[in-house]
C-alpha cells in the first residue's frame, strides 16, 4: 500500500465527518425540542407554541438539509475510499447501515416533508405525531450508526473464514448487543441534545440582551434549560468509559488518554494534569487525583488499570500469534484440506490482524524479523498527546455545560433569568457544544488507530488503490464545496433568527402582540 | 443453526432485491431528478419554478433514502459489488455526490431569500442536481454491460487498470453515452408525467406534456439502439467454468470470458425474460397514448412501469453476472461469488421483509395527506411552500 494514499483517504474521511457532525447533533436534538415544544402547543393550545414550534422548525431545517447532503457521501465513502475495508467487514458492517436506511432514513426523511408542509393539512395529534417520528428517525439513525462504529471498536460476533478472505457474522445479537455501540449511543445522542439545548439557550439570550421577542425566547430558554440540564448530565454520567476494559485497544484508548505509560495498581487515580512526554515515556508535572479513575474504567476498587507499556508488550505476543495465523491463511489458500495449516489457523484466528500489521512494513510478515515485530507493537500505540489533551478539552467543556445548564435551570426556576451576566455567559457558551463533540470524535477515532477494526484489520490495509491525484482531486472538491455550503447556512441562520419568530410567514393576527419588545411575560405561567 | 432458506435461493432473492431497490429508486427518486432537470425548460417565471419545484419540495428527501438504501443494501448483501464498483467509478462517484448535495440545500435555500441572482444560481444547482446523476448513473450501468478494468489478488485486493483521467473519461464510450442519454430521457418522462400530475391545469402542465412526449419517443428510440447494441456491438460476457451455487463468497473462483452478443442468450434460454423489454417499450408507448389524452396518473403509472422494465431487462440480460471484469477471467462478480454470507443475507432478509412493508404504508400515507396538484395561486398565500 502507498501509505500516503492512506494518508489522503483518512484525511479525507476525517473532513467529511467531522463537518457531516457539526449538523447532525443540532438535528438530533433539536427534533426532540421541537416535539417537546409542539407538545405543549397541543396539550395547551396557545399560538404562541406553534409559533415557538415552527420558528425552531425553520431553523432545524436550515441545519436538516445540510446535515442529509454530507450524510450521503459517508454513506458512499466506505465504498469509494476503503474499498478493501468494505470488502472485508462488509458482512457485518453493511448490515446496521442497510438497517439504518430501511428503519431510520425512512422514517424521518419520508415524515420531515409533512413536517414542514402539513401544518394546514393535518389536526395537531397528527402533526405532533409526524414531528415524533421525524425525532424518533433521526435518533434510530443514530443508534444504527453507532452499532456499525461500536464494532469497529470491539468486533464482536465475527470471525475471519479463509475461503472468503473477510470477517464473516457468527452471531448478530452480538454485533447489535456490543457494549461499546450501546454506551456510545447514548453518549452521542445525549451530546447532540447538549447541542441543540445550548443552541436555544444561547439564541433565546439574544433575544432577551435585545430586549426582544421575550415571550419566545422566555419559553424557549425554559425548555433548554431543563432538556439541557438532564442531558448534560446523562453525556458524563453514562459516558462512555463503561467499554474502556473490553479489548485491548480499548485498554489502550484510554491508557493513551491519561498517558498512563505503567500499569497503574489499582485503584488508579485520575490524571488531572500532565505533559506527556513521548521520549521518556513518561507523563511530567503529573496531577492526580485518587481512586477516580479505577472506579470509572473498571467499576471497582480492586482491579488495576492496564499502562501503555505493558499493552505494548501484548501485542507483540500477538503479532507473533498473528504470524502464525497468516501463515496459515496463506497456506489455506493453497489447499483448503490442509488440515495442518486449518488446525493451526484455528489456534491463532484471533490474532491475524496484529500479522496484519506488519504489512506495513513487510509484504510478507512471515519474513519479518524480532527488531520489526517491536516496531509494529508500538504501532498500536495511539498518539498520546493529542489522546491527553483531546480528552480534557472534551471533558472539561462537558463539565463546563453542566455549570451553564444548572445555573440555567436555577435562575429560570427562581424567574431570574434575565439577569444579564447569566445571558451573556448563555451567548459564550454557543460554540462550546461543537467544539466538545469534535474533540470526543477526534478522541474515540484517533484512540481506534491503528486499527480501522480493533484487532482486525489495521487502517492503512483498508484504503482503495486509488492515486494521490484522484484523491486530492475530490478532498479539493468536498472542501470548496462545503466551504460554500457552511457559509451559506450560516448566513442564513443568523438572518433567520435576525428576522426572529415573528417574519411574514408565522405571523398571526391574533399573537401579534406577543412580537412587542416591550411584552414582559411571566416564564412559565399563563400570560394570556 | 440450519437456515429455513437456502443459500442459493437467498442470493437470488437478493439480486431481485437489490433490484427491486433501484427499481424504486428510479421510480421515486426519478420523479425529483426528472423534474429537476426539467426545470429550465418547462418553467420560465419564478412563479412558474416555484410551483414546479413544489410539485416534489414535500416528498424527495424520502424518495431519496430509496438510493441510500439502495447504497446501504448494496454493503450488506453484496459487498463485492459495493467495494468494486464504488472505488472502480471513483470520480463519477464524486461527482453524482456533489450534484445530489446540491439537492437539498438548493429545495430548502432558495426560497430563502427574494434576490434574482440567488434563485437563479439555485436553479443551476438544482437542474445540475437532477440531471447529472440521471445521466452518470446511465454512463455506470453502460460501464457494467461493457465491464470494468479491475482485477483481484489472492487478498481480494482490487486493483484498477487503465486509469485514463482518473477514470472519468474512460468511463465514457458511443455505448456508455448512449446508456446515459437514455437514463436522462426515462428519467425526464418520469419527472414531466410527474409534474403534469401535481401541478394544476395550464400553461405549466402542458409545456411538461409536450416534452414528455419528446422525452417518451426519445427514450424508445435510444433503449432500440441499446438493444442493437447489445446484438451486435461486441458487447457480452459468459461464465465458462460454472461455480458452485451456494459456494463461498469469493470471485477468484469461477471463470468468466467476452463473448459478443453473450448478453442476449438469456432470452434464448428463458423466454419468459422477453417480458421486460416487452414491457419497457410497451410501459413508454401507453405512457404516450396518455400523456395523448392527457390522462396524468395513467402516464405516470405507464412510466413507472417502463422505468420497471428498462432497468429489470438489463439486469435479466447479465444474470447471474453483476460486474463483469473487461480485463481477467478470474474476478468477475457473480451472484453465486460476490454475496455476504449466508447467515447475513438470512438476516437482512428477516429485517428486510419486516420493515419495507412498513416503510411503503406510511409512504403511501403520506402521499394521501398531500394528494392535490399544486396551484401558483398559493405560493402568495401558503407560507409553507418553497
Amino acid at each position: 500500500m502507498d501509505m500516503s494514499t492512506v494518508d489522503l483517504s483518512r484525511l479525507q474521511f476525517a473532513l467529511t465527518a467531522l463537518y457531516h457532525f457539526l449538523f447532525v447533533p443540532l438535528t438530533l436534538g433539536l427534533s426532540f425540542m421541537l416535539v417537546i415544544m409542539e407538545s405543549v402547543y397541543v396539550l395547551t393550545r396557545r399560538e404562541i407554541w406553534r409559533t415557538i414550534t415552527r420558528f425552531w422548525g425553520t431553523l432545524f431545517g436550515i441545519n436538516f438539509v445540510l446535515g442529509v447532503a454530507t450524510g450521503l457521501t459517508m454513506e458512499f465513502q466506505f465504498g469509494t475510499n476503503w474499498s478493501y475495508y468494505s470488502h472485508f467487514v462488509g458482512d457485518i458492517f453493511g448490515a446496521p447501515l442497510a438497517i439504518e436506511g430501511l428503519m431510520a432514513f425512512f422514517l424521518e426523511a419520508t415524515f420531515v416533508g409533512l413536517m414542514f408542509f402539513g401544518w394546514d393539512k393535518l389536526s395537531r395529534p397528527a402533526h405532533l405525531m409526524v414531528t415524533f417520528l421525524v425525532a424518533l428517525g433521526t435518533n434510530l439513525s443514530a443508534l444504527w450508526i453507532l452499532i456499525a462504529n461500536g464494532w469497529m471498536q470491539n468486533p464482536v460476533g465475527s470471525d475471519f473464514n479463509p475461503a472468503t478472505m473477510r470477517m464473516e457474522v457468527t452471531d448478530f445479537m452480538a454485533v447489535l448487543f456490543n457494549p461499546v455501540a450501546q454506551a456510545k449511543f447514548v453518549h452521542t445522542v445525549s451530546a447532540g441534545y447538549v447541542c441543540a439545548a445550548v443552541f436555544v439557550l444561547a439564541v433565546s439570550a439574544i433575544y432577551l440582551l435585545k430586549g426582544k421577542w421575550v415571550s419566545v425566547a422566555k419559553r424557549s430558554m425554559a425548555v433548554a434549560a431543563a432538556f439541557g440540564l438532564a442531558s448534560s448530565l446523562s453525556v458524563v454520567v453514562l459516558g462512555d468509559e463503561s467499554g474502556y476494559a473490553l479489548t485491548d485497544n480499548q485498554k489502550m484508548k484510554l491508557a493513551a488518554l491519561e498517558a498512563m505509560w505503567e500499569t497503574e495498581p489499582a485503584p488508579a487515580g485520575l490524571t488531572l494534569f500532565g505533559i506527556p512526554n513521548l521520549k521518556t515515556q513518561h507523563t511530567d508535572y503529573e496531577v492526580k487525583i485518587p481512586y477516580v479513575l479505577g472506579l470509572i474504567s473498571t467499576r471497582s476498587l480492586d482491579r488495576p488499570v492496564i499502562g501503555i507499556l505493558e499493552l505494548v508488550e501484548t501485542a507483540e505476543h500477538r503479532i507473533v500469534s498473528g504470524i502464525a495465523a497468516y501463515d496459515a491463511v496463506e497456506k489455506l489458500k493453497v489447499n483448503e484440506n490442509d488440515l495442518a495449516a486449518r488446525a493451526q489457523f484455528e489456534a491463532h484466528k484471533r490474532d491475524l490482524g496484529y500479522g496484519y500489521l506488519l504489512k506495513r512494513y513487510v509484504a510478507d510478515p512471515r519474513t519479518a524479523d524480532a527488531a520489526l515485530i517491536q516496531k509494529a507493537a508500538l504501532d498500536t500505540v495511539p498518539n498520546v498527546p493529542v489522546m491527553f489533551w483531546v480528552f480534557r478539552l472534551m471533558a472539561g467543556l462537558g463539565l463546563f455545560m453542566i455549570g451553564v445548564f444548572a445555573l440555567a435551570f436555577l435562575l429560570v426556576t427562581l424567574r431570574k433569568a434575565d439577569n444579564r451576566w447569566f445571558l451573556r455567559l448563555c451567548v459564550l457558551a454557543l460554540p462550546m457544544p461543537w467544539i466538545a463533540i469534535e474533540a470526543g470524535w477526534i478522541l474515540a477515532e484517533i484512540g481506534r488507530q491503528p486499527w480501522a477494526v480493533e484487532g482486525v484489520l489495521p487502517t492503512f490495509m483498508g484504503a482503495s488503490s486509488l492515486t494521490k491525484g484522484q484523491i486530492w482531486l475530490t478532498i479539493a472538491g468536498f472542501t470548496a464545496l462545503y466551504g460554500t455550503l457552511a457559509v451559506i447556512e450560516v448566513k442564513l441562520l443568523l438572518k433567520t433568527i435576525k428576522t426572529g419568530p415573528y417574519a411574514s410567514k408565522f405571523g398571526r393576527m391574533h399573537d401579534a402582540e406577543e412580537a412587542s419588545p416591550l411584552e414582559t411575560g411571566t416564564l412559565s405561567g399563563p400570560a394570556e | 443453526m440450519e437456515l429455513p432458506i437456502d443459500y442459493m435461493t437467498l442470493r437470488v432473492i437478493w439480486w431481485g432485491l437489490i433490484g427491486v431497490l433501484l427499481v424504486g429508486f428510479a421510480i421515486m427518486d426519478g420523479y425529483a431528478l426528472g423534474t429537476l432537470a426539467s426545470l429550465p425548460f418547462i418553467a420560465k417565471t419564478d412563479e412558474e419554478r416555484r410551483a414546479v419545484i413544489n410539485t416534489v419540495s414535500a416528498t424527495w428527501e424520502g424518495n431519496q433514502v430509496w438510493l441510500i438504501l439502495g447504497g446501504g443494501a448494496i454493503f450488506a448483501a453484496w459487498p463485492f459489488v459495493y467495494a468494486v464498483s464504488f472505488s472502480g467509478f471513483y470520480l463519477a462517484m464524486f461527482l453524482v455526490l456533489s450534484a445530489l448535495i446540491l439537492r437539498p440545500v438548493g429545495f430548502k435555500y432558495r426560497s430563502k431569500r427574494p434576490g434574482k441572482a440567488w434563485r437563479r444560481n439555485w436553479d443551476w444547482a438544482l437542474f445540475v442536481g437532477g440531471f447529472v446523476p440521471a445521466l452518470v448513473f446511465g454512463v455506470a450501468v453502460g460501464n457494467v454491460l461493457q465491464g470494468a478494468p479491475f482485477s483481484l489478488d489472492s487478498d481480494l485486493r482490487i486493483t484498477y487498470h487503465d486509469l485514463f483521467l482518473g477514470g472519468l473519461l474512460g468511463l465514457f464510450s458511443p455505448f456508455t453515452v448512449l446508456c446515459g442519454l437514455t437514463s436522462v430521457a426515462m428519467l425526464l418522462v418520469q419527472g414531466l408525467t410527474w409534474v403534469s400530475l401535481k401541478i394544476e391545469k395550464g400553461e405549466v402542465r402542458d409545456r411538461a406534456i409536450r416534452w414528455a412526449t419528446f422525452a417518451g419517443i426519445g427514450v424508445i428510440v435510444l433503449y432500440a439502439l441499446g438493444g442493437l447494441f447489445l446484438a451486435f456491438g461486441d458487447l457480452g460476457y459468459k461464465v465458462l467454468d460454472a461455480v458452485a451455487v451456494d459456494g463461498p463468497s469469493n470471485p477468484t473462483r469461477g471463470e468468466v470470458v467476452r463473448e459478443a452478443g453473450a448478453w442476449l442468450v438469456n432470452y434464448g434460454k428463458y423466454p419468459w425474460m422477453m417480458a421486460a423489454p416487452v414491457l419497457g417499450f410497451a410501459g413508454t408507448a401507453l405512457t404516450l397514448v396518455a400523456l395523448r389524452f392527457k390522462a396524468d396518473p395513467w402516464a405516470f403509472i405507464a412510466a413507472s412501469l417502463a422505468v420497471f422494465g428498462i432497468i429489470g431487462s438489463v439486469g435479466l440480460s447479465m444474470f447471474p453476472i453483476i460486474l463483469p471484469s473487461s480485463i481477467d477471467a478470474h474476478s468477475s462478480l457473480l451472484v453465486w461469488n460476490a454475496s455476504s454470507s449466508h447467515s447475513t443475507l438470512f438476516t437482512m432478509l428477516l429485517v428486510t421483509v419486516v420493515f419495507l412493508p412498513i416503510v411503503l404504508l406510511y409512504t403511501a400515507w403520506v402521499y394521501k395527506v398531500l394528494f392535490g396538484r399544486i396551484e401558483i395561486k398559493q405560493l402568495k398565500t401558503n407560507p409553507d411552500l418553497y
